[in-house]
């Protein structure tokens, strides 16, 4: 980038030529009012309280759309511009109702900081006033038009940052306004509640609907956290009074998201205040709960484990961690199970959404995690996004895509049976059939290897297995390919060119790929991808698996997994075990534990006796769930812990009241291995304590303390024992988050994976061939049935459901259904259908929509009235033993009619 | 909107596809087969250019040649500029909307008026003013205005 110089206010100064004065102005310390400039989208100059004089220039500029020029002179803060600015603001002031003694955006308001900076306290253009009634019939935001200074960024950063288009300036002259299309409702239009509108509105236009009259903002605490959702891990604030959070706010500098949120991450808190928490210790007595002490609870505990440890062996009990829970309580909890009770029978859901990846990424690269990292995908040109509905599950990353395709005129290849909202920006669409990815892949990498795109150079120096690997990709024919997949061979071509021909080219997967019975084998080809075209080792590159939960990448991190310890140490390695006998100063087991659906398999069998549940909802996240009931039902002692009384709790003998992620200490390591601090901004309701005091305690009554005065302390323990953890430390992350491998107190952390040399050494390539999914359709199952998520609702629903909002935007179970399907069942939306599998049945109303492709069935697994996954298969990947949640077979029947009339 | 509309703001919409700055001529050409512009002809633009609503709503609303709701076969112009307002033309349109039974701005029931109000007219020395459609009509006195509305509500 060239430079030029410039003199502002007399100091000289170079900055960048693509720099506005207003940002060079910032760079040296010099801030200019501005109402309408946001760093972060494009700058529009309508308020033009921004001006400043430039030397030799009649008129007075606004230095947010000023460009900067070689020699150019500046004054920000002469007499002139301070008299037409303080113009600026009366005129502003003349149509604003000065409501500052109740608005809600009092302390916070930008208008209200310049009126004070600038002395203006009323206006001399006193006249007409643009009244407009408060819009509020939406859960969430309140808009209030009165008060809006048409200042554009909420148009902007709707249509330029989350793409929705939703508002826009309508009307003119005086009677100018931000509306909706057709002035409708928030929820009638394609709104998605993100809430970043309202986030750089300068004013009190938009608002947070429930923080009305619940605490000035200079009454609210703000406490930097991460969000408890999903794996993108934003930065999040809790504006907190009076124990009770009244809004949750994020931070422009924030490093994952500046300051964007999605509808859950904004909105989405209401769950932590639910009324329904739980808030002290039950036992279960001859089939009812009763209130119990925390001693009596942990007393019987610490009776029954060892007596079941005496009567049947360590191996007879199995414990599942919480992706939901902080590294230092997953931590805490495989410490617990591996060395107080002496198993390694610890598991937890990462096993049901991206053990295929740990497998399979472990084996190609030598890591099993995303290689890059989520502020790169902007900067890449060409993006691959393959079983995973970005938009709705990982929704800040959706920005980034978008962001990509915007400023950097980045090519998107969607591989996806659904019509995603990424399925619709893409460029090429491969709508291949549920399960057929290796062949989909394999089809593209023969078109690479054919007409010579692959590079040659990355293969010979950073691989291996390349000669097998072509072997087996020469066998396939495109014409058989598009036979089995269902995309036709010019797409194929088409997605195969683009991607090789792409200089920064980064996949992006989730759980279309990992839960299958070939989850494994979807994973490394993926890899081989890459690899063939040296897509990897670099910036904004990459094989990128979009982790689920919250902490589902730390919790993995932790050894929350039966074969490895924290940091993916295997159990099995004697020098790796001995280390850690050594520092927990005890013996362990040497063999590999057994996964979560082996642990159910074993109760079965009766081989487990004792299950002990932290923060999970095995009765409604297990695939064909109906078994996992009957297993949790069979178990001799149920040990649930949770924030609420969960359908998994139900089947518990004792459950443990904890706190939630709002109520604790620690740190959650996000998709991109980013390892950042949770805090505490409230006091746990009742009696609720964070789980890792909670197995402390419990570690002591079995007369093996763990005890650690803070969870700063057990990052220590963690850093000590876990060479790619080894440089984090709570003071280290006070400053600011870091990624790992981050193996001494020096090292700043890592961006991206296999620069230069992969984990493993070399890359490696593994053939892998096309097999069908467990099951497919037949004449009495005839669909294909497939499960997602819903931008709106998270999991079982635990949290989500209990956010008022979401539940009035997002309500219940929906079956999408083709309308080719439709036709043939005589079914319309709205229609009450019940789907059936071989393991059981659930009912739905009917959606009839060309989303899924015809002859599949689609649900959300959100909802415990139709649970989705009473229909799921558990027939495990081979390697990863990760269910098939994407692919089974289903028949669908009428048994209601829409009570709505068709439009 | 009856089948046939669709079928014409379809027509329409296709002509233009793919062309630079196709809305303004997109929405003047439905108006004038629709003869205003309802919700759902709007809705279809903005699917069919692949343009978000708001801004569809933002230009209607900008440009005063848009209406969104129908318009009366017959257009009622009554002239409040100063000087027809000097002579009493408020009077004159207190007249045509206790006559017609809609305010200024408004379509009567059966579609044969929309009343509307401007601001000088250009023929002053009538004052006070008003015009139906293309004609003029000046000096207006209250008596006259039921006359004059009943030339217009034949045929
Ligand atoms: S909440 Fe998000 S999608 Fe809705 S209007 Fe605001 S920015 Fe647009
Ligand atoms: S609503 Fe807020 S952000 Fe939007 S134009 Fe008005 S003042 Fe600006
Ligand atoms: S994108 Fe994920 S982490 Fe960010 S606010 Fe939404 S749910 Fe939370
Ligand atoms: S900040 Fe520059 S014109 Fe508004
Ligand atoms: S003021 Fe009525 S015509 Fe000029």
């Amino acid at each position: 980038m060239r430079k030029v110089n410039l003199i502002i206010n007399g100091t000289k100064l170079t900055v960048p030529e693509d720099q506005s004065v207003l940002q060079a102005a910032q760079s040296m310390g010099i801030e200019i009012p501005h109402l309408c400039y946001d760093s972060r989208i494009s700058p529009t100059g309508a308020c033009r309280l921004c001006v400043v004089e430039v030397k030799g220039k009649e008129n007075l500029m606004a230095s947010c759309t000023l460009s900067v020029s070689e020699g150019m002179e500046v004054l920000t803060n002469s007499e002139r511009v301070k008299k037409a600015r303080k113009i600026i603001l009366e005129l502003i002031l003349s149509d604003h109702p000065l409501d500052c003694l109740t608005c809600e955006k009092s302390g916070n308001c930008e208008l209200e900081k310049y009126a004070y900076q600038l002395k203006v306290s009323s206006s001399r253009f006193l006249g007409e006033r643009s009244i407009y009634p408060i819009r509020e019939e939406n859960p969430f935001i309140s808009r209030d038009n009165s008060k809006c200074i048409l200042c554009g960024r909420c148009v902007t950063v709707c249509e330029e940052v989350q793409g929705c288009s939703v508002l826009d300036f309508s009307q003119r002259g005086f009677a100018t306004l931000i509306s909706t299309g057709l002035d409708r409702s928030l929820t009638e239009g394609p709104c998605v509640f993100c809430g970043n509108c309202l986030s750089v509105c300068p004013v009190g236009a938009l608002t947070e609907k429930g923080r009305k009259f619940e605490g000035r903002e200079w009454e609210l605490k703000k406490v930097e956290t991460v969000c408890p959702y999903c794996g993108c891990g934003c930065n999040i604030e809790l504006n907190v009074r009076n124990n009770r959070i009244i809004k949750v706010t994020s931070s422009p500098e924030s490093v994952v998201n500046q300051g964007w949120l999605c509808s859950k991450g904004k909105f989405g808190f209401e769950f932590v205040h639910s009324s329904d928490r739980l808030t002290s210790p039950l036992i279960k007595k001859e089939g009812k709960f009763y209130q119990a002490s925390w001693d009596e609870a942990l007393t019987l505990i610490s009776k029954k484990l060892p007596q079941i440890r005496r009567d049947f062996g360590p191996d007879s009990m199995a414990g599942l961690s919480s992706a939901k829970c902080t590294n230092e309580e997953n931590y805490l909890f495989q410490k617990f199970m591996r060395a107080v009770i002496g198993t390694n029978n610890v598991d937890h859901c990462a096993r049901l959404c991206h053990a295929s990846t740990v497998a399979g990424l472990a084996r190609s690269f030598g890591s099993g995690a995303m290689t890059n990292s989520i502020g790169e995908i902007e900067e890449a040109d060409c993006i691959l996004i393959t079983g995973s509905n970005t938009s709705e599950t990982h929704p800040i990353i959706a920005l980034q895509v978008k962001a990509a395709l915007r400023n950097n005129r980045a090519r998107l290849i969607v591989a996806d049976p659904r019509k995603t909202e990424m399925a619709e920006l893409a460029d090429v669409w491969l709508r291949h059939k549920p399960g057929t990815d290796v062949a989909l892949f394999n089809g593209m990498m023969k078109v690479i290897l054919k007409e010579g795109l692959l590079a040659e150079e990355f293969v010979g120096k950073r691989t291996e297995g390349f000669d097998e690997f072509t072997r087996v990709v020469k066998e396939y024919i495109l014409s058989q390919v598009e036979e089995t997949t269902g995309v036709p061979a010019d797409l194929i071509k088409e997605a195969a060119r683009i991607y090789a021909g792409s200089e920064r080219a980064t996949i992006l997967y989730a759980m279309g790929i990992t839960q299958h019975v070939s989850g494994t084998d979807n994973v490394l080809t993926l890899a081989n991808l890459a690899m063939l075209c040296g897509k990897i080792g670099k910036r904004s590159c990459g094989v990128n698996p979009l982790r689920g939960q919250n902490n589902v990448q730390g919790a993995c991190d932790l050894g929350a997994l039966p074969d490895v310890y924290p940091g993916y140490q295997p159990v099995d390695d004697i020098a790796v075990r001995r280390k850690f006998e050594e520092a927990w100063s005890t013996s362990l087991p040497d063999k590999p534990g057994l996964t979560v659906m082996e642990i159910i398999q074993a109760i079965e069998k009766d081989e487990i006796k004792a299950l002990y549940i932290m923060g999970e909802n095995s009765a409604l996240s297990d695939p064909n769930s109906s078994r996992t009931r009957a297993a949790l039902a069979k178990v001799d002692f149920l040990v649930v812990q949770d924030i609420f009384f969960t359908e998994t709790a139900d089947f518990a003998d004792v459950v443990l009241p904890a706190a939630c992620f709002a109520e604790k200490e620690g740190t959650f390591t996000n998709t991109e291995r980013r390892i950042q601090r949770v805090r505490q901004a409230l006091s746990p309701p009742g009696e609720a304590r964070a789980d890792g005091e909670i197995i402390c305690s419990l570690a002591e009554k079995m007369g093996q303390p763990m005890s650690y005065s803070s969870p700063g302390r057990i990052m220590e323990e963690v850093a000590s024992l876990t060479p790619i953890y080894g440089g984090v430390s709570f003071p280290r992350l006070e400053k600011g988050s870091l990624q790992w491998p981050c193996p001494y107190p020096e090292h700043p952390g890592t961006k991206f994976l296999h620069r230069g040399r992969f984990s493993r050494g070399l890359g490696k390539f593994h053939s892998t061939h096309y097999g069908e999914p467990a099951e497919l359709p037949d004449s009495e199952y005839p669909f294909i049935f497939s499960t997602g998520r819903t931008l709106f609702h998270w999991h079982t629903g635990t949290m989500s459901r209990r956010v008022r909002g979401l539940n009035e935007i997002y309500p219940e179970a929906l079956a999408e259904i083709h309308p080719e399907d439709a036709a043939g069942l005589g079914l319309k939306t709205g229609d009450m259908v019940e789907v059936s599998s071989r393991r059981g049945k659930v009912r739905a109303k009917a959606e009839i929509t060309d989303k899924s492709p015809p002859g599949v069935v689609f649900m959300t697994f959100h909802f415990r009235e139709a649970a989705a996954n009473i229909l799921t298969l558990d027939a495990l990947d081979p390697i990863a033993k990760i269910p098939e949640f994407k692919v089974c077979a289903v028949k669908v029947k009428k048994v209601g009619e829409s009570r709505e009339k068709l439009g | 909107m009856k089948t046939d509309d669709h079928v014409k703001v379809g027509q329409i919409i296709d002509r233009h596809r793919g062309e630079d700055g196709t809305l303004l001529p997109v929405l003047q050409e439905v108006q004038e087969v629709l003869g205003y512009l309802p919700e759902e002809a709007l809705v279809e633009v903005a699917e069919g250019l692949g343009l978000a609503l708001s801004r569809i709503w933002g230009v209607v609303t900008f440009y005063g040649q848009f209406h969104l709701s129908p318009r009366g076969k017959n257009t009622i112009k009554v002239c409040q500029g100063t000087a027809c307002h000097v002579r009493g033309s408020r009077r004159i349109l207190d007249k045509i909307e206790s006559v017609l039974e809609i305010q200024s701005g408004q379509t009567t029931p059966n579609l044969k008026f929309t009343l509307e109000t401007v601001r000088c007219l250009g023929t002053c020395f009538l004052a006070p003013v008003m015009m139906v459609n293309r004609d003029y009509f000046g000096k207006l006195t209250l008596d006259r205005i039921e006359g004059i509305l009943n030339q217009f509500c034949k045929g």
